[in-house]
């Protein structure tokens, strides 16, 4: 009855403060003021209504919160720590992965393999925001390079797709140690700042240097990636690109999931959690800092690469600041530090927004209303990250994973 | 007496520390040694600056004068002003803090296993290749965490999350993850602070064993006088950033700058 009260309030505040928007409409051909007043109607039902699902959840999260959460970490826990069930979920995942191109057309292909490198570059943003836990808003700065230094070697030498690869990962992984070193001290939000500018600086350098990187409007007709200098169609050769990201991304969830249960991976996440302790505890903050901004960079680089071979042609608009939200919203909304979770992310974020063209319009907005919602329900991610536990048999302390 | 015995038998020489915040001298010329094996206590009332003096010890902050000089991990004599916190872990000075610091989100077992990173190699080819070495060395750190986790009374706990343990337990494992390092002096800032009789006794114990057995030398801040006076064999007082005393428990007790420090000038005050 209480809720029933407060949502008639909110719904009657809502009703007030859009009144100006969905009510009046003013006709400036024959002056005259068309009021809406059903507009107000459903604006306050449907208000009356949202206010009542979001208490009632809210208040169920509160009663069994604690309890489900534990049990929903069971589940993700279960199927990763049982062999069985987990080697049975990879080859099936797998196999779709490989059928896939051959059931479907062109289009479904290109969209899997932008959805592909959007969990490798997740997985990339992961090292730095989810397990160091350095918020970067300037991941995109990485990609860029990756992309520019694979289209200005091929352009001015024609240097192939496979010999720029490791070339743009390093110019990447350089990149990230650039910025890592001014930004060692800094955390949070200030870091937050340094890094979007940074991510800004290298955007508009690309805009603006047309010398070196021709500028708005781009390098075009650059090389895809091909075999041996055999020629492919671009059916094939959009297959081709498809299977690279399919080993991209089993190489790298192999990566990360290796990087994290080490001592490198120990040491970003107690730098996480307490900088002070951890250096205290003889972590160097440096060398540990620096490592996590570089490898991230690294996977970034890589994608970049592949981007510029993908669409042969890339311009800085394809480097905005948005880029960047997306990537971290892929990590934020996954789970940060969790691979699954980045890799349920990502496919969420690029393929529901490709499926439901229809809604394109409101695309932003379900975006931000989502957001919000997850910070509230499920801060942690629709799959948190959970902690390896060792079992030991505590008669000789000896120990088995 | 300082002159007597010859500085290299001190785990820990501190000369003529001072540290200044902008007009502020927190710590005023403190002269202090550890020997091996021995417990040393810092007291003095709330402001005195003992804090101040185990930040400057162990790399938090870079003191404005004076010598830090301690017997390495490996044997060697060092100088440890303005090296890293890092660096001074590593040459075997290992602390606690005073508000509890630890890995709030990360099991029991790996706050101990972060306690280890000095003493370990790997790099990222080997996290990636996992190679023999690496895996001998991750078994290695993990099983002799485990271990200092039964020593210390937590194995229990081992996978738990740091958090979720009740706050006695959580400063144990703080000592716990501090002895990970290996550490030849272990600096305690308030172990007791927090604790009811029978946790402090406990710990009383445990710190005693440490020292036995581990072949540690300790050097503690605490304001709990009969955990002070039972364990440490010197202690040294502060006050306004000065040393003002020195000695056994026993002198320390009788000692009328002590007294005062703590009680105030007048009786009557």
């Amino acid at each position: 009855m209480e809720y029933m009260i407060k949502s008639l309030k909110v719904a009657v505040w809502f009703m007030f403060l859009t009144f100006p928007i969905v009510v009046i409409k003013v006709n400036t051909i024959e002056n005259i003021v068309i009021w809406r007043w059903h507009n107000m109607f459903y604006m306050g039902v449907g208000i009356f209504f949202v206010s009542m699902l979001w208490r009632y959840f809210l208040e169920r999260k509160d009663r069994v919160g604690k309890k489900s959460a534990a049990e929903r970490i069971n589940i993700t826990q279960t199927i990763m720590e049982n062999p069985k069930i987990l080697r049975t979920l990879i080859i099936s995942v797998l196999t779709i992965l490989c059928i896939f191109p051959f059931v479907t057309d062109s289009y479904q292909i290109n969209i899997m393999t932008v959805a592909l490198m959007y969990i490798v570059l997740g997985l990339g943003l992961n090292i730095v925001v989810g397990l160091a836990g350095l918020l970067d808003l300037g991941f995109v700065a990485f990609y860029a390079v990756g992309a520019y230094t694979y289209a200005l070697l091929n352009y001015h030498f024609g240097l192939s797709f496979w010999v720029v690869l490791p070339i743009g990962a390093l110019m990447a992984t350089i990149f990230g140690i650039l910025l890592g070193f001014p930004v060692l001290r800094l955390r949070g939000d200030y870091l937050a700042i340094v890094t979007l500018g940074f991510g800004e600086i290298i955007r508009l350098v690309l805009e603006n240097w047309n010398e070196f990187s021709m500028g708005p409007s781009g390098i075009a007709n650059i090389d895809r990636p091909t075999i041996y200098g055999f020629d492919m169609t671009l059916t094939q050769a959009t297959i081709f690109i498809y299977f690279l990201m399919v080993v991209f991304t089993v190489f790298t969830v192999f990566f990360v999931n290796r990087l994290q249960n080490s001592r490198i991976g120990r040491a970003w996440l107690a730098l996480r959690e307490d900088e002070i302790a951890c250096q205290a505890m003889g972590v160097g903050r440096t060398r540990t800092k620096l490592m996590a901004f570089a490898l991230g960079a690294t996977w970034a680089g890589l994608m970049g690469v592949v981007f510029a071979a993908k669409t042969t042609f890339i311009n800085p608009a394809s480097f905005t600041f948005l880029e960047s939200a997306i990537i971290l919203s892929v990590v934020v909304l996954g789970g940060m530090g969790s691979i699954p979770g980045v890799i349920i992310g990502a496919l969420i974020m690029i393929l529901l927004p490709e499926y439901l063209r229809a809604f394109s319009e409101y695309r932003m907005l379900v975006f931000g209303g989502a957001m919000v919602v997850m910070m509230v329900f499920r801060p942690q991610g629709l799959i948190s990250n959970y902690r390896r536990k060792y079992s030991f048999h505590s008669a000789d302390g000896r120990f088995g994973k | 007496m300082e002159g007597l015995v010859s500085s290299m038998e001190h785990i820990l020489d501190v000369k003529d520390l001072t540290m200044d915040f902008g007009g502020l001298r927190a710590v005023d010329s403190v002269d202090l040694y550890v020997d091996k094996k021995e417990i040393v206590a810092l007291i003095g009332p709330n402001g005195a600056g003992k804090t101040t003096f185990f930040n400057c010890i162990t790399g938090i902050y870079n003191p404005s004068k004076g010598d830090i000089k301690a017997i390495t991990h490996s044997g060697a004599a060092a100088r440890l002003n303005g090296l890293k916190p890092n660096r001074v872990t590593e040459r075997g000075l290992a602390r606690t803090f005073q508000n509890i610091r630890l890995f709030q989100n990360m099991t029991v077992l790996e706050n101990v296993m972060i306690g280890k990173h000095c003493r370990m190699k790997a790099k990222v080819l080997g996290a990636l290749l996992r190679d023999r070495r690496t895996r001998a060395e991750e078994l290695k750190a993990a099983n002799e965490s485990y271990e200092i986790l039964e020593k210390i009374g937590l194995a229990k706990f081992s996978d738990e999350i740091a958090s979720n343990l009740p706050y006695g337990a959580q400063r144990k494992l703080e000592i716990a993850r501090a002895m990970a390092t290996e550490p030849s002096l272990l600096l305690l800032d308030e172990p007791a602070a927090g604790m009811n009789p029978q946790e402090t006794r406990e710990l009383t114990d445990l710190i005693r064993q440490i020292r036995d057995n581990e072949d540690i030398s300790i050097l503690l801040i605490e304001h709990d006088m009969k955990l002070v006076m039972n364990l440490s064999e010197r202690i040294y007082v502060m006050d306004h950033g000065q040393k003002i005393a020195e000695g056994t428990p026993v002198d320390i007790r009788n000692n009328p700058e002590v007294i005062k420090a703590y009680l105030g000038e007048d009786i009557d005050a």
